[in-house]
């Protein structure tokens, strides 16, 4: 649970505390998360994520670079309550 | 691939492995603090490559290691009350309770689920106003934010059947509690990177000037680890008692300052039990008064199969066999455990630290046998 990954905002859904919102996409799986600590996040910005919640903004290349070093399955994993 | 694979290249591992043996004199014992890092240290073998430079000793950094078997108890006594929905992060599903797991308290009917996050269990309450929806809610200030939200959420909506057990951790009591310890052996400490993020890394300075230990805070993956631990290396050879940002693409200074007013607003510090290590001044967060309906344990009375709700206040209830508090302490390593890989594997665990994905007897069990820096395995996040 306290493991986190790196995903890129795509579209903000709210934005009013302490329902701020948005769509972040992890590889190819898109979920809601909630970006109260960071609103001010834009969209196409990378974040990391905790228990969706994003609590802090990452330089775009360093994201990638850790993005592809994570598999499918792990994403899958973490989303699903199941760490490996 | 579009961008060079930085954090894991194998030759810039090399490079700083190398760094690492040259600068050091004679071998220093240093303690990663987080359970995500041990788990990286062990996949990778970075262990085995610092051999006869750097001792690492796996510190507390595991939450569902330090969730009491009380707290464990409390939880399933909730589960089994009529008409609950007890959600959880999956890694608390199988550690053992005093006789039970929420696992086996699932297998006989208690309604169990698995949550990826707080705010789901929210989204559940809403889903279900029928049920009572508890989340029980460990981890440390890395968690604990998200904790806070689904509590000013279910606030904003007047939800009166969303309720929490809370155990959260904090990371820098549990650092000075090894710090004072006149056992202790552990010259730095790499602190959490994630938590840091969170709290930034202003508190751990006077920390390190008390305790004359210089802390680095790093990051997870094998680069950044051997970032971290040639920073402090170079700290211990050349004398200096220092707070060290080696992890400075993610972690400020300040910490987030949002993620802390949340923690602020809802929780308060308080004396808390640790598993295997006893109580620990400020260790743990409890909702703050303002916030006390939403407090599960405050609210659901005592379970049907006699349970008791009340929120623990000691350890006392975890198996007396498991070495936990010696491996989170540093003062044994898991392989060292008389019942590890014996009478203690991850099917069937004697203690949390071989159940939880983070936890340091499962990272052995799982890698010990792996061979010195493999930057070609898939990582652990
Ligand atoms: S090997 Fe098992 S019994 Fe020994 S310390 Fe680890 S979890 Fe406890």
């Amino acid at each position: 649970m306290c493991l986190a990954i790196p995903g890129q905002v795509v579209r903000w859904l709210e934005k009013q505390p302490p329902f701020c919102e948005a769509e972040v996409r992890f590889l190819g799986i898109t979920r809601r998360c909630n970006l109260s600590c960071v609103p001010e996040a834009r969209e196409g910005d990378y974040v990391i994520v905790h228990a969706g919640v994003a609590i802090s903004i990452v330089d775009a290349a360093a994201a990638e670079q850790l993005l592809a070093t994570i598999s499918m399955p792990e994403i899958t994993a973490q989303f699903n309550g199941n760490p490996p | 691939m579009k961008f060079v694979d930085e954090f894991r290249d194998a030759n810039l591992a090399r490079t700083l492995l190398d760094r690492i043996h040259r600068v050091c004199t004679s071998q220093w014992t240093i303690m990663e603090v987080c359970g995500g890092q041990t788990h990286s240290i062990l996949r990778h073998g970075i262990d085995q490559a610092l051999a006869g430079s750097v001792q690492l000793l796996h510190g507390p950094g595991c939450p569902v290691c330090v969730t009491p078997a009380a707290a464990i108890d409390q939880a399933i006594a909730v589960a089994q009350q009529p008409g609950v929905i007890l959600t959880s992060f999956g890694d608390m599903l199988r550690v053992p309770g005093t006789t039970d797991s929420l696992l086996q308290a699932k297998s006989r009917g208690a309604d169990v689920r698995i949550v990826y996050s707080p705010l789901d269990a929210v989204a559940l309450a809403c889903q279900h106003p029928q049920s009572n929806v508890i989340f029980f809610a460990v981890g440390f200030e890395t968690t604990a934010p998200a904790t806070a939200l689904a509590v000013l959420q279910a606030d904003r909506l007047g939800l009166a059947n969303f309720k929490t057990l809370v155990h959260h951790v904090c990371v820098l009591p549990a650092m000075e509690f090894i710090g004072r310890s006149p056992e202790n052996r552990v010259q730095a400490f790499l602190a959490a990177g994630h938590v840091c993020t969170v709290t930034g890394y202003e508190a751990y300075q006077s920390f390190c000037q008390r305790y004359r230990l210089p802390v680095v805070v790093t990051g997870f993956e094998p680069v950044d680890l051997l970032q971290g631990i040639l920073e402090c290396v170079t700290l211990l050879e050349t004398k200096q008692v220092a707070v060290i940002n080696a992890y400075s693409r993610s972690v400020r200074s300040p910490g987030n300052r949002r993620a802390r007013q949340l923690l602020a607003e809802v929780f308060e510090t308080v004396a808390r039990p640790w598993r295997g290590l006893g109580v620990i001044d400020q260790g743990g967060m409890v909702l703050r008064p303002r916030f006390a309906r939403f407090d599960a344990a405050a609210g659901v009375g005592v379970g049907e199969h006699g349970g008791s709700t009340t929120p623990p206040e000691s350890d006392s209830d975890a198996d007396q066999r498991c070495r936990s508090g010696d491996v989170m302490t540093g003062r044994i390593r898991p392989p060292q455990c008389p019942h590890f890989g014996t009478t203690c594997r991850p099917q069937r665990p004697l203690g949390a630290p071989m159940v939880s994905s983070e936890g340091a007897c499962a990272a052995y069990f799982a890698y010990q046998s792996g061979s010195p820096i493999n930057t070609t395995q898939a990582p652990n996040r």
